[in-house]
């Protein structure tokens, strides 16, 4: 097992042999000091989700035509706060949180100035997000969670989303910190497999984030602050996206980890392969930047020909998903038939359908198969243009990050935090649990569904509710708005149950222990080849295929571009 | 490393089925010239109005030229120039906008239609329109609290209703 030897373990090494066989099942904690700092990531996540759940609520309410905000607050102030909470926020703590924890575990306790740095990424992120907040509650940045200028929020805005980052910075260089160690002190080994991907993901966001943290420094700040009068809004938005779609996979990888890692040992299987899990993971670190501009595919100014090479580029990035999907299902297959299942599906019955652990990223996995298939859609050069910014796009991320990513990370939550606080699942929370995974996939079925379908009738995204000048096309739409407002009454139901389990996780929750999952590898895969952890090889490819995607384009946007936007306040 | 037969069939036929539709959109694009808005086209945001074609907006029937009308457009927080636009079925349109302030999207429900209008842009495409009917243009990217106020309208008329010239 390539678990680092904790405290626990080393007195177990001094008890009698016997002693140590039946001990040797007992789970492995997750340092206590370190557990404290992932726990804080959770409850900021789980507060971001009822908030940005009920802005989320608020707006299928008025998008149906039936439901007008109270008290002044803007359809776009709500639309920000939904945005920002649960696609930036959310995510972020969730992950940090997760990986901090995974890190630990797998690598072994955080030394104290490697968990200092935590703390203090973690402090700067809630000083930048209470910063973002108020500003959008001033009615100051209704400018959406992508903040395209020329629309121009209040600089504490731009200033709080860039703490927020540098605040994530450091907390991933604390977990890379305590991956370097461990392969300095185990040179020629395999590093932890959770931990190795902890780092990839972090390598990632550091890269990717370059690009928006370009754009705020450089552009954004400088703007809103009055110092310059004009912005490059063409450049920003290629430094946003080149940004803004790694960022999608920052959010994909974590559960990824938990497919690949924890769920083959939540259904008492093997991991099918370590290698192939590392093979995937830098595929993702190689394809996730260079792609952005398929975001852009119908804006003026860039050519033809670099648009089509990143949208060859964003075909690749599909293989190690593919990678994914069959090792996770191989992973199914051998532990059901290990179970006795028998014939060509009989194995899928032996899987532990009751436990929420599994069955709630399970509903997340499906989930993104549908998701996945509209995102090559969406990335088809020509294609686009029928979905661009259509409701139809909505519908697609609430498949991907919306369902299949957080319903994998509250499967994780469900055992992550009573491991955290020393409690245990009970059955009854267990089953609540369940409830709210099946409920979030009804809801999310009819909301999604009616999403992409509207979308390919036109709807726009981001809209609220409008008749568009007594249109016969807009009447059409509105009967799939009330399905979405149906659907995410549904989902809010949902997010009801699931912080009622994480309340009870954290605070009532019998005292116990819950196990965190690391699987084994299964026999005859072979040993990991130590390219797969030479992150000089893949950094340079990286940064080749960086270079390739974007220097002439950036180059082309600038020595091309039209004088600068000055700022509008429009709302 | 190790990696199953089955594995390596499904990465296989995965990866072919990707390279086709690369294919597919690639020949589209750069064989049928099938490509989206990729305009080079700069301009003075602020003095749009003054400045040709777009000191004249609307619909013009044009001669000696790969297309039969153009249709000019302006946008602007939150409305655009003109209200409606009326082109014969089976005529080849180009489409030229652009936007006086904010970033505005310019797209005509049901149809593939669709572009970015950015400040300092201008936004073209060209297309045959071949279906009659009403078609209503709508912002697609939020421009602020009149977004969703902002529309106009494509009407694909029969080509012998000649009542729009």
């Amino acid at each position: 097992m390539t678990t680092a030897i904790t405290s626990k373990e080393v007195k177990q090494t001094n008890l009698p042999k016997e002693k140590t066989s039946i001990l040797k099942d007992k789970f492995i904690q997750v340092d206590r000091k370190d557990a404290k700092l992932a726990l804080a990531h959770m409850y900021v996540a789980f507060t971001a989700l009822l908030v940005g759940g009920l802005a989320g609520l608020l707006q299928v309410f008025v998008r149906s035509g039936a439901f007008e905000l109270p008290f002044g607050i803007g359809y776009y102030q709500v639309l920000t706060v939904h945005g920002v909470l649960l696609g930036l926020i959310l995510t972020t703590y969730f992950i940090l949180g997760f990986q901090l924890a995974a890190v630990s575990r797998t690598a072994g306790p955080l030394s104290n100035t490697q968990r200092k740095l935590g703390w203090i990424g973690f402090w700067l992120m809630v000083v930048g997000t209470i910063a973002a907040a108020t500003m959008v509650l001033l009615n100051e940045a209704s400018v959406l969670y992508t903040f395209y200028a020329p629309l121009q929020a209040h600089w504490i805005f731009y200033a709080g989303l860039a703490l927020v980052v540098v605040g994530s910075w450091i907390e991933g260089f604390a977990q890379i910190m305590r991956y370097a160690q461990w392969r300095k002190e185990n040179k020629g080994q395999t590093s932890p497999l959770l931990a190795f991907m902890a780092v990839v993901n972090n390598l990632m966001w550091f890269v990717a984030s370059l690009g928006v943290a370009v754009e705020v420094l450089f552009q954004l700040l400088p703007w809103s602050l009055g110092f310059v009068e004009r912005i490059d809004v063409l450049l920003s938005r290629t430094l946003f996206w080149y940004f803004g779609h790694a960022l999608v996979y920052f959010w994909l990888l974590p559960a990824y980890m938990i497919w690949y890692v924890v769920i083959p040992k939540v259904i008492s299987g093997k991991l099918f392969s370590d290698a192939l899990a590392r093979l995937s993971f830098m595929l993702f670190l190689l394809f996730s930047v260079p792609v952005g501009v398929h975001h852009q595919l119908t804006e003026p100014g860039i050519d033809g020909f670099w648009k089509f090479l990143q949208v060859v580029l964003t075909f690749f990035v599909i293989v190690p998903s593919l990678m994914t999907a069959f090792s996770m299902f191989a992973t199914f297959e051998l532990r059901g038939r290990e179970l006795g299942g028998k014939g060509v599906l009989g194995w899928f019955r032996q899987l532990p359908w009751k436990d929420s652990r599994f069955l709630v990223p399970f509903i997340g996995m499906v989930a993104f198969i549908p998701g996945g298939a509209g995102g090559i859609v969406n990335a088809s050069y020509q294609m686009n243009q029928l979905i661009h910014n259509t409701i139809w796009v909505t519908g697609h991320f609430h498949l991907t990050v919306a369902t299949a990513v957080v319903l994998t990370y509250f499967g994780a939550a469900f055992w992550l935090i009573p491991h955290l606080t020393g409690r245990k699942l009970t059955s009854k929370m267990n089953s609540l649990a369940n409830t709210s995974g099946i409920l979030w996939a009804v809801g999310m079925f009819i909301m999604s569904g009616a999403m992409h379908l509207a979308g390919l009738l036109g709807a726009p995204r981001r809209s609220e509710y409008s008749t568009y000048g007594g249109s016969e096309q807009a009447a059409e739409w509105i009967t799939y708005q009330f399905a979405q407002a149906i659907g995410g009454t549904i989902l809010f139901i949902s997010i009801l149950l699931i912080i009622g389990v994480v309340i009870n996780l954290i605070w009532f929750a019998p005292k116990g222990e819950e196990e965190f999952p690391i699987a084994e590898a299964a026999a005859g895969g072979g040993k990991t080849p130590a390219i797969l952890e030479n992150f000089k090889v893949w950094g340079v490819i990286l940064v080749a295929l960086i270079l390739i995607a974007y220097t002439f384009p950036i180059f082309d946007i600038i020595s091309n571009s039209p004088a600068g936007s000055k700022g509008f306040k429009f709302w | 490393m190790h990696i199953h037969k089955y594995e390596k069939w499904w990465l296989v036929f995965g990866t072919a089925t990707l390279i086709s539709f690369l294919i597919i959109i690639g020949v589209s694009a750069f064989h049928a010239g099938a490509h989206p808005n990729n305009s080079k086209w700069t301009i003075d945001y602020e003095k749009v109005d003054e400045i040709a074609p777009f000191d004249n907006p609307g619909v013009h029937k044009v001669e000696d030229k790969d297309w039969d009308y153009e249709v000019v457009l302006v946008a602007s927080a939150f409305s655009y120039n003109p209200m409606e636009i009326k082109v014969p079925k089976g005529s080849k349109v180009r489409f030229i906008a652009t936007t006086k302030d904010v970033i505005h999207g310019f797209e005509v429900a049901g149809t593939n239609i669709n572009m970015m209008l950015e400040p300092g842009y201008v936004s073209e495409l060209v297309t045959t329109v071949d279906k009659v009917g009403e078609f209503v243009i709508v912002c697609n990217e939020y421009c602020g609290v009149g977004h969703a106020m902002m529309y106009s309208t494509l009407k694909v008329v029969d080509a012998d209703d000649n009542s729009n010239h």
